[in-house]
This record gives C-alpha cells, sequence and structure tokens, in this order.
C-alpha cells in the first residue's frame, strides 16, 4: 500500500505560487475602474486551481496578480495543481484545511461535495446579484434548489473535421444521418477513417454515446437515462447502439483507439489518416499546433438522425467554489464577482486565454472561427437542451462502469447484449 | 525475631529495588530500542488492517456518514465480475512472476565466471532493476504500440501481423507481466549472483570427483547450496507480483474494460480513484487481498522460524 502513496506523490505536480501585495505592477488601471467594488478587503485569499495546462496556468495566474493588485491589504495565495490530480486530491483539500476558493465541474460532478456540506451555499450572493449575466447557467450550479458555485468558461463539443480533405473528396458538411453515412462511407473508401479517438481513458467514448443518444432519442430522454429513470436495456438505448454500430461496421474509427489517449490520436487527424475528430473545443489548440491552418480545419455540429427532434449539445462548464471552511468570505465573495464579470470574462476566454465561451451573456465572443461557430450553435442551435457531458451528468460509479462499457461496445460491438445487461444491473444497484 | 528480620527483609528489599533495571538489563535494553519501532508499525501497519476490516461493513464515500451495512460489501463482490477478473489476473501474477526466478538463477550462472569486463555485463542485465517502474511501464508501453512501436516492426520482418497486446483484453496482462519480468529477473539474477559466491567449491571438487557434471551438478550440488537465496527471491518475487499496481496504472490503467486489473489496482480504483470513493468496498476488497497475502506470510514466517530453530539446534 505504500506504493500507491509514493505514486501519487510524484502525479501531484503541485506549484505554489504566492503574489505579495504589489507584486504585479500591471495594475490594469482599467480594471480598477470597471471591478472594484470599494470593498476593503484583507488577509489572505487562498485559491488552489486545476487550470494546470500552460495556457489557462497563465490565466489563473494573471488572474490572481491583479486580483491582489486591486485589494492592496489582501495578498492573494494561489496553488495551482495538476488537473488529472485534483480530481482525487479535492476531497482531502476540502475536508482539512479548507483553501477559501477551488475549481471544480458543474452538475452531478459537483453532487458528492455539496451532499457533504463542503460547498459553501451561494444562493445569497446570486439572488443579491452579484453575478449579473450568468442567469442562464444558474441550473447547472443548482442543487437541491440552493447555488453552489459560479461557472467560469464553458466550451461546445462537435465534430472538427479536415476541411481540405472534404473538399478534394468534394464533401460538405452533413445535416442528417444518411448524409454522415454518406460521406463516411466516401471517406472510408478513399483509404481513410473518418474519425480519430483516443479511449484509453474512456471519456471519449461517453461523448460519442452522448450525441447518439442525443440525436437519436432526444435531450430528455438522454437526461432521464442520466437519472436512472431508465433501463439500460430500454429498446430505445438499443437503438441508439445499432445507430453507432453502423459507424463501427463501416470502419470508420481508428482501429487500436482503446490503446490511445485523446491526444495520441490527434496525430492521425494532423496526417490525415482520419478526416474528423468529436472533440471539445480544446483540442483546436493542439491541432493548430500540430500544424493544421484555419484553411484546413472547420466545424460541424452534430448531424441530426431523428427528425424533428430539438437538438442537445454537450457544453461541459468549469466552475469556482467557495469551500464551506473558508477563512476569507468576503475576499471570496469579491472574488467569485470579479471572474464573472463582463469584461475579465472577455479577456480570459478570449483567444489569448482560454479560448472558449464566456458565461457572462453581457460579454464578447473572441474573433475565432471555433469559438463563434460554438457560440452561434449553443445560443441558437441548442433548443433541446445543454447537457454537461457524460461523466459529469450521471452519478460517478455508473459514468465509470458506463464508459468502460461503452468502450468495450466500440472495439466489441457483439458484446452488447452483455454489456447492457451489466449497466442495467449497476443502474437497478446504484440509484 | 521480628527485630532482627525486619531490618534485613528492608535491606534485600531496598537492593532489589534498586537492581530491578540491572537485573532486567538484558531483556529492557532490546525492548526500548524496539520501542519506537514497533510503536510506528502498530500505528501504520497493524492498526490500518484491523481499520480496513472495520470500514469494510460500511457504506462510506470518505466524506460523510458511515453508514453500517453488514456484510453488504462481501456479499456484492460475489457476483461482481471486476472482482473476479481482478483475482483471476491476480493468479495470472503469481504464477507468471515466478518464471523470475528461474529466469534470475540462469543469468546468474551464465554471468558467474571471469571474463574481461565481466562487471560490465553484469551491471547491464542489473539495469532494468534500477529503472524505476514508471519508467519500464512507459518503455514497454511503446514497444507495444500497434502503429509504432518495435515489436510489431520487429514481426513485420518475419512477415506477421500487427498486433496490439496492450489493446487486447485477452493478452495486455500478460503484457505487463512480462514488463514486469524484466526488472525481476534482475532482481532475481542479483541474489542468485551473491549466493554463487557462497557456494563452496570443495563441494563442486568433490562432485565433480564423483562424476557429476551439466544438470546433476546443478540440481544435487549447486541448487542445495543456493536454498537460502532461492527462498529471498521467492519472497520478493511472491510480494513483488501481488503488489503490482504502478504498471498497471502506466500502462493500461485497468483497461481494455477493466481486463488488466488485479485487486490492488481495483481497490484503489473503486475507494481512491476518480469515479469510485466507495471506501466501504475498496476495504472489502482490501480484505481479501490481505487475507491472500496472509497465506503467503504465513508460509514464509514458518519456514524462517524452522529455519532458525534448525540452525540453534544443530
Amino acid at each position: 500500500m505504500k506504493l500507491h502513496i509514493v505514486i501519487w506523490i510524484s502525479r501531484e505536480d503541485t506549484m505554489r505560487s504566492i503574489f505579495k501585495t504589489g507584486a504585479a505592477a500591471l495594475a490594469a488601471t482599467t480594471l480598477l475602474a470597471g471591478a472594484a467594488a470599494a470593498q476593503e478587503l484583507s488577509g489572505v485569499l487562498r485559491i488552489i486551481s486545476d487550470m494546470s495546462d500552460p495556457a489557462p496556468r497563465a490565466v489563473m495566474e494573471g488572474l490572481a496578480s491583479e486580483f491582489d493588485a486591486l485589494h492592496p491589504n489582501l495578498s492573494v495565495e494561489l496553488t495551482v495543481v495538476d488537473r488529472e490530480a485534483w480530481k482525487t486530491q479535492i476531497r482531502n483539500a476540502l475536508s482539512a484545511n479548507p483553501p477559501d476558493v477551488v475549481n471544480w465541474y458543474a452538475a452531478n460532478r459537483m453532487a458528492p461535495f455539496v451532499n457533504a456540506g463542503l460547498f459553501m451555499d451561494i444562493t445569497e450572493w446570486w439572488d443579491a446579484g452579484d453575478f449579473a449575466g450568468l442567469e442562464s447557467v444558474r441550473g447547472a450550479l443548482t442543487q437541491d434548489d440552493r447555488v453552489w458555485g459560479v461557472p467560469y468558461t464553458y466550451y461546445q463539443w462537435g465534430i472538427y473535421y479536415r476541411e481540405d480533405i472534404f473538399a478534394e473528396l468534394g464533401l460538405s458538411e452533413p445535416e442528417t444521418w444518411e448524409q454522415e453515412l454518406a460521406n463516411c462511407q466516401v471517406i472510408v473508401d478513399s483509404g481513410r477513417h473518418c474519425y480519430a479517438i483516443g479511449s484509453r481513458f474512456l471519456w471519449p467514448a461517453g461523448g460519442w454515446f452522448d450525441y447518439l443518444n442525443m440525436r437519436t432519442n432526444g435531450f430528455d430522454f438522454h437526461m432521464a437515462l442520466a437519472r436512472g429513470e431508465i433501463a439500460w436495456t430500454d429498446d430505445r438505448v438499443r437503438a441508439t447502439f445499432a445507430n453507432w454500430r453502423q459507424l463501427i461496421d463501416m470502419g470508420a474509427f481508428i482501429p487500436d483507439h482503446q490503446t490511445y489517449d485523446w491526444q495520441e490520436a490527434l496525430p492521425l487527424m494532423v496526417s490525415g489518416e482520419a478526416t474528423g475528430y468529436l472533440m471539445g473545443n480544446f483540442a483546436v489548440d493542439l491541432m493548430r499546433s500540430g500544424g493544421l491552418t484555419d484553411d484546413q480545419l472547420d466545424f460541424y455540429q452534430f448531424p441530426i438522425i431523428t427528425p424533428g427532434l430539438p437538438q442537445g449539445e454537450d457544453a461541459p462548464t468549469d466552475t469556482f467554489h467557495v469551500a464551506a471552511g473558508a477563512q476569507n468570505v468576503d475576499a471570496a465573495r469579491a472574488f467569485l464577482q470579479f471572474v464573472t464579470s463582463a469584461e475579465v470574462q472577455t479577456r480570459i476566454n478570449g483567444p489569448e486565454g482560454l479560448g472558449q465561451l464566456p458565461v457572462n451573456a453581457n460579454a464578447s465572443v473572441a474573433d475565432d472561427e471555433f469559438i463563434q461557430q460554438g457560440f452561434a450553435m449553443l445560443s441558437q442551435n441548442a433548443p433541446g437542451g445543454i447537457a454537461q457531458f457524460f461523466d459529469r451528468d450521471w452519478p460517478a460509479e455508473m459514468a465509470a462502469i458506463g464508459m468502460e462499457g461503452l468502450q468495450e461496445f466500440m472495439v466489441f460491438p457483439d458484446n452488447l447484449d452483455d454489456i447492457l445487461e451489466r449497466l442495467e444491473a449497476a443502474r437497478q444497484r446504484i440509484y | 525475631m521480628s527485630s532482627t528480620a525486619t531490618p534485613a527483609m528492608a535491606q534485600r528489599e531496598a537492593r532489589a529495588e534498586a537492581t530491578w533495571l540491572q537485573r532486567n538489563r538484558m531483556t529492557v535494553t532490546p525492548i526500548l530500542f524496539l520501542l519506537p519501532g514497533l510503536l510506528f508499525f502498530l500505528v501504520y501497519v497493524i492498526a490500518p488492517i484491523f481499520q480496513s476490516f472495520h470500514i469494510s461493513l460500511y457504506d462510506w464515500d470518505g466524506l460523510g456518514e458511515a453508514r453500517y451495512v453488514g456484510l453488504a460489501n462481501y456479499e456484492e463482490l460475489l457476483d461482481d465480475r471486476n472482482f473476479e477478473v481482478s483475482l483471476w489476473n491476480n493468479v495470472k501474477w503469481l504464477a507468471l512472476y515466478l518464471l523470475a526466478i528461474p529466469a534470475g538463477l540462469f543469468i546468474a550462472l551464465f554471468l558467474n565466471q571471469t571474463v574481461t569486463g565481466i562487471r560490465l555485463y553484469k551491471s547491464l542485465f542489473f539495469f532494468p532493476f534500477v529503472l524505476s517502474q514508471v519508467v519500464v511501464g512507459l518503455v514497454f508501453s511503446w514497444f507495444y504500440l500497434p502503429r509504432e512501436g518495435l515489436l510489431n516492426a520487429t514481426l513485420a520482418v518475419f512477415g506477421l501481423g500487427p498486433v496490439n497486446i496492450l489493446g487486447d483484453p485477452d493478452l495486455a496482462t500478460y503484457g505487463i507481466i512480462a514488463a514486469g519480468l524484466w526488472p525481476q529477473t534482475a532482481y532475481c539474477m542479483i541474489l542468485y549472483l551473491t549466493g554463487l559466491n557462497a557456494v563452496d567449491p570443495e563441494q563442486v571438487e568433490a562432485g565433480r570427483l564423483d562424476g557429476a557434471k551439466g544438470w546433476k551438478m546443478l540440481w544435487y550440488v549447486i541448487l542445495p547450496q543456493l536454498k537460502p537465496a532461492t527462498f529471498i527471491a521467492f519472497v520478493v518475487t511472491i510480494i513483488g507480483a501481488l503488489r503490482s499496481f504502478d504498471l498497471i496504472s502506466v500502462m493500461t490503467n485497468g483497461g481494455p474494460f477493466g481486463s488488466t486489473r488485479v485487486l490492488s489496482f481495483y481497490m484503489f480504483e473503486k475507494a481512491l480513484g476518480e469515479f469510485g470513493f466507495r471506501m466501504g468496498y475498496g476495504s472489502a476488497i482490501a480484505v481479501v487481498l490481505f487475507l491472500i497475502m496472509l497465506v503467503f506470510i504465513a508460509y514464509f514466517l514458518w519456514q524462517m522460524w524452522r529455519d532458525e530453530r534448525t540452525a540453534r539446534h544443530g
């Protein structure tokens, strides 16, 4: 058992950066005018963030130093934890000597901490109008009719594809399932695969299920399945898998995807061996740095399968929460207000920052091909509803067992009956 | 009578009191020296064992209230297919990992000669044991890669088809065990190399005069003298097999679809993994793993006790 501890320490990769008062001389004067509510904040504000990738990390460190500079008597202490490691470390962090503000995810992922009373109920701050412009996303942070945090960014999912190869093969963006299958047949006949995917860490398979199920049976059915109200052995669920199987049987997906993680599958897309990738918008950054230009890369919404169903979309939301044991509640409140303000939202989600969608309705969306398309899609073409993602909408244990089954289905589609019975048994036990 | 007896008794008592420490020095000193170690062993090893037993009777997410559920966690284990797979994988690990012992022995015999530069060869063979298990795992997972890996490049030379070892649920566990055998064989080799130094040349000479050579020499003369080394190699290999965790975590993360999990990995996933936090269930798995280990631990202890007794009584 000693062994495990060693591993987790080595994966910890925690870095500590303390911003002393006045350290950041870039006290953006425009900000002072905009956000400072002239509160006399003092003491220390302790933040633990999971924004450990290079670009998000720079954003988070910038936010901390700006907020620090805004409040001369307050010093902000930021700890950045590796994003994957944080998923397990948050428990310890919140129970013993909790910081004031932490990063986490919306929807069901909050449930264990809300139920254990580790997140602070901040409904009153919402009601007091602290977070103007965020009304539309309040639902994702609500549980038991109380609000438990604020979002700071979200991003669309959809199919990123090689525009140049589509042009070469004379294909256009598919809007229906028939067009999708026809396109894919042409791509397969040209010796390529339609989709790159790396399912080693399971969740990319969850994305495929989310979309196929939302398009086959609709958003409401999908969420009912997530809430455990529908059996996995239901014929409608089988219909989703039957559609999925059409793609699998025609060789749409790259082989051996169970061995790769999602980044390792990207080179296939860059080299043109696979022409599309169902992913979140965070993939664009890596595709671009892999050498694809915006002329080669484009985006389309997942095609319609059952006509007439309002489209639902996955748009996972990342959040800030105040720990129940926070020491500096006033500063935490001011920080949440600062992060969600229209001006900061525009800036941190811009192309220089996260390259994602701002949560504040009054913020402006970055002038980027993919962010613009995503924003238009989510605001105008997602009448069904916005889902968080398989591993955030389903309860944790069901999500883990479910995604394992989805991966198995993608490799051995013949095992479907067995997989569905297993998932159904798990559903009956878990809910 | 009484007037003479009382001072004498008091005197005797006084002497007894003054010398208690001195008289028991041989007992007290080792106890005092052992005390810090024992205390840590008690707090960090013995107590958690009982704590695991205790927690395994509860339904607890590590945060909220723990709910007593009796043996429900163990009942669930009985129909849990993942548990069954993990258990079988542990058996595979135990059986195949033992191959490290004969492999180590033969490499040791091969290297046990005086040739120029033998020290260099020895250190080259020992090298994998120095590597971190994580590095070993990474190296092997690259070696196995279905498209780019060295293994498939080699197979292609012989016209054999590409094989995705870590992506095939029937092969993945064997692929990981093979990776684990690399450093483990080196470990056994070094144990045998030291053992071979202690082999009595006179006995070898005597054996040779009696006409023993080759396999007979090895089996009847060399191996009996290597018994202590074999015992230690057996112990470290069994322990290594049962606590296999880092290789699995690095190479497959338990996948594809859970086919490479072993009990320690499954316990970790259920109790501390991203989607886990079922402390009770994880503890129940830990208890089962502990009971399996207990069989071996009991055997090892008994063996050591027997060896010590024969050593003492000649």
